[in-house]
């Protein structure tokens, strides 16, 4: 690692200063790749930190892809399903692997998002405007050198918000964003960077988003000889929007280490479309979010052999949710959170290419409600990570296991009650780099983990089930990664990643109705989803004549996730080994950008194949391929000391009318300005 | 370079990789299966309302003709081609009125009417969360949770019963009744009603609504129970109501009203899903949900009502019943005496229906739509 640091510092004393410049390993790596491929230093062998890298997406790739939520970029990985159901605030939410979206972890700037209450991440709400890079971590991140958390999921997603940098001349970075187009979109963003000596820095950043929400979507039935038999155009409502975000962090560098504290705030009212369905073309369902978090990171390395590394969280959030429908059931409910997170990772060199962890997290989260006999669950999570990791030659191994210990209190009329329950997980990565010269290698991993029931599923008035337990997910993953740059005058670079993999999910908690009365429901740990699927991904560079660059960006994702819950319910219509809900066989995508001078052009393109809503893969329950061409150009351009780049984007090109969730219209083609100022 | 090629093909092998492409939505063509030996009599056959999901828009219509044998899955598409979103969301209840079906789409706001003889659509009436209907000299009479509402200090919206010309399609009057009103039942000039409160757990209803046909005005209301679903009369004088209980201490049971003493005259311990009356026989079935075993406890029961006895707690003798999920609802062909339950199993994937000779044995069965729920028999009913 100091040698490549030595060889890249004087390029680096070349480009913009990295002010805040960390001794972070993994990061000065990725800071070095950045800072490499901009001097197109083609000898570069830059090593992987984790046993087995992540699907990263930062930097200019992101910004080419032209998305808006995070939810909207993570859809360019593979083996990545998205359920959206629409709109500028809609609901997005990310399974990977077919696994559920609660088996996977999303952390934001190191620290895990939580939401104890239902387990789910709306990363539709997570603005790409600050954001610097997102990784996509299947089973975890094989990185030793981590929280307890970072174990406890099946799949893994960062997101890192920007970190300041700063040119040797500057103390103060400024950027506007301004956007609108569509739906009534207007949506304003301010950062601000300042450096207040070498070690310290600081940003603030605000964005606010108002949406009127509306687009027209169309649904049309043909008779089987081609003629129209019913066809219509109606106006998507009550998907408004009104939100604001703001982040403070600061920054900071020591020696041999580096500390970080943030601060979040995100304020929404939003209206919930809804499903379209027969007589009923608008809902009127309302729901209002305040979510605080304050976090903060120290890392340390004490000597050659002893590292250290604490974090720190707190979280409050507040849901309100209100139907106002006469016609249906009158609800009207508030929801309020707290999560208080404590870790300290330690990390011991014990031999050179030999080293192991221990870490201990502490979690507390509690959840209030004004429902009439709701448990006021309170949950406090001991989590322990015992990992070591070895490296020899080209072989590189890491095993770690995971101690869960969990101890629930609720208060039922019965009382107070507690319930305590402990889980032991293990997790082994391998990579093999059989020429050292070159950049391929050969990769597996095991992980057995499982996610706890969350507070709705197991104290949710009338329809939790407190005897619950864990659902599992056991992943096996073998694949091959091969990266290499060129000095030929066309192809730059190539990278290209295939993986193979079978996950068994057990004990699925899903809701099954309960009694002879109507939309009752119980959750229970019938489920069981067998997947089998192979995800590939490629990027390339290259050098096109007339002094245009294009990159490129693929991914394709084949999947048989078949639903093995109701052995007797086999045959005609029935349900057993049926393609679970909504995960198609096919899916992938397809990213370009082109670069002339002051001119990009980008475009990408999704795919999602055919799916079926239930597990009963018959005529009635399927829906239809879906696929998505977004076009945006750019120009940047220099006004005194102001950097200015505009862009105009039309997404969804052909006008594509579909729906990601059965009743739930997508927009059609749509508009998109930007103007950004940086100085 | 070979980079490159391998690059290329493997682009070609995504997009060629069996992959398909969007094509026209077409209205779906219904699935006929052969389910039994053609048999000629004057009930005809009968209409299935599947209830779909909520949200899911997938209330579907099934036809069973005992001339041919066949069941026919999905048949609205086809029968009314030109309706946009097609049946709707959420059926829950259908009937036949001289030579129009009636279909209660609860989640569309509206009760659908078609032809009888084959499902064409005439025209849809709208009514706000609808649920049951009943008929009585040329008015039908549905019962809606979706009344006025209260704000006294908390909200409370109590339900209504809409009275219908049935030759103009037109809501001429409501009724006002008690907080989420199901079953209805008319006998003697006068319209009973099953209040559930279904919406203000844990402070369910307890009543029935008694109502002047006449008049169309709320007569009295009568304590029966919490949680009341379902109630038939009989020609005894008397009403058979059901109770869903509270799914916790509270069981489901069965009750039954003396119409001419105007009082409860007795409780059975009998849980209630569904139920029908055939003769002197009333068809139980019901699959009890208990916190304490984690289980559906499934039910098949038959009940004398000139004795007032439980006759059987299994009618069905051949063991099929083994093979039911979640039995959800009987009906007894008049003339045949066949019996019909149906398997809603886990809700989210098709049903399946039985049918059963008068001595409870399977006949055939068939796949149905997503929760199989409401069945009506065409031709000649009048025995």
């Amino acid at each position: 690692m100091a040698s490549l640091l030595r060889k890249i510092l004087p390029f680096i004393a070349a480009l913009p200063l990295v002010a805040a410049a960390q001794t972070d390993v993994d990061d000065a790596a990725l800071d070095s790749v950045l800072q490499l491929s901009e001097v197109k230093v083609v000898a570069a062998r830059v090593p992987y930190s984790t046993v087995i890298p992540a699907q990263k997406l930062g930097g200019k790739a992101l910004e080419a892809l032209n998305v808006h939520s995070v939810a909207d970029a993570i859809r360019y990985f593979a083996g990545v399903q998205i359920k959206d159901y629409g709109g500028v605030g809609g609901v997005k939410t990310i399974d990977v692997r077919s696994m559920g979206t609660n088996h996977l972890g999303v952390f934001y700037d190191g620290i895990q998002l939580g939401n104890a209450q239902n387990g789910q991440i709306d990363l539709g709400k997570y603005s790409l405007d600050n954001i610097d890079r997102i990784e996509l971590y299947n089973g975890q991140k094989s990185d030793i050198f981590q929280p307890a958390r970072d174990f406890g999921s099946a799949g893994t997603v960062y997101i890192y918000t920007r970190t300041p940098q700063f040119t040797i001349d500057k103390r103060d970075n400024f950027r506007a964003i301004f956007r609108t187009g569509s739906f009534g979109v207007v949506n304003p963003s301010l950062l601000w960077e300042h450096r207040f000596n070498d070690r310290v820095s600081m940003s603030v950043n605000a964005e606010y988003t108002y949406a009127t929400g509306r687009y027209k979507f169309r649904y049309r039935k043909m008779f089987s000889d081609g003629t129209v038999a019913w066809d219509t155009t109606a106006t998507r409502r009550n998907g408004d929007i009104n939100a604001l975000r703001a982040e403070a962090a600061l920054f900071g560098r020591i020696d041999n280490g580096r500390w970080q504290w943030k601060a979040y705030f995100y304020n929404s009212e939003r209206g919930i479309p809804g499903a379209i369905v027969n007589n009923v073309w608008k809902n009127s369902q309302r729901q209002w979010d305040t979510n605080f978090f304050t976090q903060g990171l120290f890392r340390k390395d004490f000597s050659s052999v002893y590292s250290l590394q604490v974090k720190a969280k707190y979280a409050r959030d507040y849901m309100h949710y209100n139907n106002p429908d006469t016609t249906l059931m009158y609800i009207d409910n508030r929801f309020w959170q707290n999560e208080l997170y404590l870790t300290a990772a330690n990390r011991f060199k014990i031999l050179p290419g030999w080293e192991a962890n221990v870490a201990v997290d502490y979690q507390w989260n509690t959840l209030d409600a004004d429902l009439v006999n709701f448990a006021e669950p309170t949950r406090h999570t001991l989590l322990t990570a015992f990992a070591t990791a070895f490296q020899w030659q080209g072989f590189k191994a890491q095993a770690s296991v995971l101690g869960t210990f969990v101890s629930d209190r609720t208060v039922n009329a019965a009382g107070q009650q507690t319930n305590n329950r402990h889980y032991f997980t293990p997790a082994v990565f391998v990579s093999y780099q059989p020429v050292s010269s070159e950049l391929f290698f050969l990769r597996a991993f095991y992980k057995r983990i499982f996610r706890m029931p969350t507070f709705n599923d197991l104290y949710y008035t009338d329809i939790g089930n407190a005897n619950l337990r864990p659902e599992y997910a056991t992943q096996y993953n073998i694949g091959a990664q091969y990266d290499r740059e060129f000095d030929s005058s066309f192809l730059r670079s190539l990278g290209v990643s295939i993986d193979g993999y079978y996950n068994l999910v057990t004990d699925k908690i899903i809701a099954v109705p309960k009694g002879n009365g109507q939309y009752r429901w119980m959750m229970m740990n019938i489920g069981k989803v067998k997947i089998r699927g192979v995800d590939v991904a490629a990027n390339a560079v290259m050098a096109l004549p007339a002094d245009i660059s294009l990159r490129t960006r693929l991914t394709y994702t084949y999947q048989r996730a078949l639903d093995y819950t109701d052995p007797s319910d086999c045959g005609d219509g029935g349900s057993y080994k049926g393609m679970i809900p909504y995960i198609p066989q096919h899916s992938g995508s397809v990213a370009a950008s082109a670069l002339w001078r002051n001119t990009e052009i980008d475009y990408s393109f999704i795919y999602v194949g055919e799916r079926y809503h239930s597990s009963a893969n018959i005529p009635a329950n399927y829906e239809q391929p879906w696929y998505t061409h977004d076009l945006a150009a750019s120009y940047s351009f220099r006004l005194n000391r102001c950097a200015l780049r505009l862009t105009l984007e039309v997404n969804n090109l052909l006008d594509q009318h579909y729906d990601v969730i059965r009743n739930y219209p997508m927009p059609g083609r749509n508009y998109k300005a930007i103007v950004k100022f940086d100085f | 370079m070979k980079h490159c090629i391998f690059y290329i093909s493997l682009i070609l092998l995504t997009l060629l990789g069996g992959t398909s492409c969007r094509h026209d939505d077409v209205i779906f063509i219904p699935e006929h299966v052969q389910v039994a030996e053609p048999t000629y009599s004057a009930v005809t056959g009968f209409y299935l309302l599947n209830e779909g999901n909520m949200g899911m828009n997938k209330c579907t219509l099934d036809y069973y003709d005992y001339a041919s044998g066949v069941y026919t899955r999905n048949i609205y598409g086809a029968a009314n081609p030109s309706v946009p979103k097609e049946l709707g969301d959420v059926g829950n209840d259908i009937a036949i009125y001289g030579s129009r079906l009636y279909a209660v789409i609860n989640a569309s706001n509206k009760v659908e009417v078609m032809r009888a003889s084959d499902a064409t659509r005439i025209g849809q009436i709208e009514i706000a969360n609808c649920r049951r209907i009943a008929f009585k000299d040329g008015y039908a009479y549905v019962t809606s949770y979706a009344g006025p509402i209260v704000i006294d200090p908390e909200y409370k919206q109590r339900g209504y019963v809409a009275k219908i010309d049935t030759a103009t399609m037109q809501v001429v009057d409501k009724c006002l009744v008690g907080y989420q009103p199901d079953g209805i039942a008319i006998a003697e000039n006068r319209i009973y009603v099953a209040n559930s409160g279904g919406y203000m757990v844990p402070n369910y209803e307890n009543t029935i609504s008694v109502i002047d046909l006449a008049s169309f005005t709320e007569l009295k209301r009568e304590v029966i129970d919490i949680n009341l679903e379902n109630v038939i009369a009989d020609s005894r004088g008397r009403l058979w109501i059901s109770s869903r209980g509270d799914y916790e201490k509270v069981k489901s049971r069965l009750f039954c009203y003396d119409l001419r003493k105007e009082r409860l005259e007795a409780a059975y311990d009998i849980p209630v899903g569904q139920m029908t009356l055939c003769g002197d026989s009333l068809y139980i079935v019901s699959n009890a949900y208990s916190n304490i075993t984690q289980e559906t406890t499934t039910s098949f029961a038959l009940f004398d009502i000139e004795k007032c006895a439980k006759v059987s707690d299994m009618f069905i003798t051949d063991g099929t019943n083994e093979r039911f999920s979640r039995p959800y609802s009987v009906n007894v062909n008049p003339l045949t005496k066949e019996i019909f339950v149906s398997d809603a199993k886990n809700y989210v994937t098709p049903g399946t229906l039985y049918c059963f000779s008068p001595q409870g044995v399977c006949l055939w069965s068939v796949r149905t739509g997503d929760i199989p729920a409401h069945i009506v028999f065409t031709g000649d009913i009048s025995y």
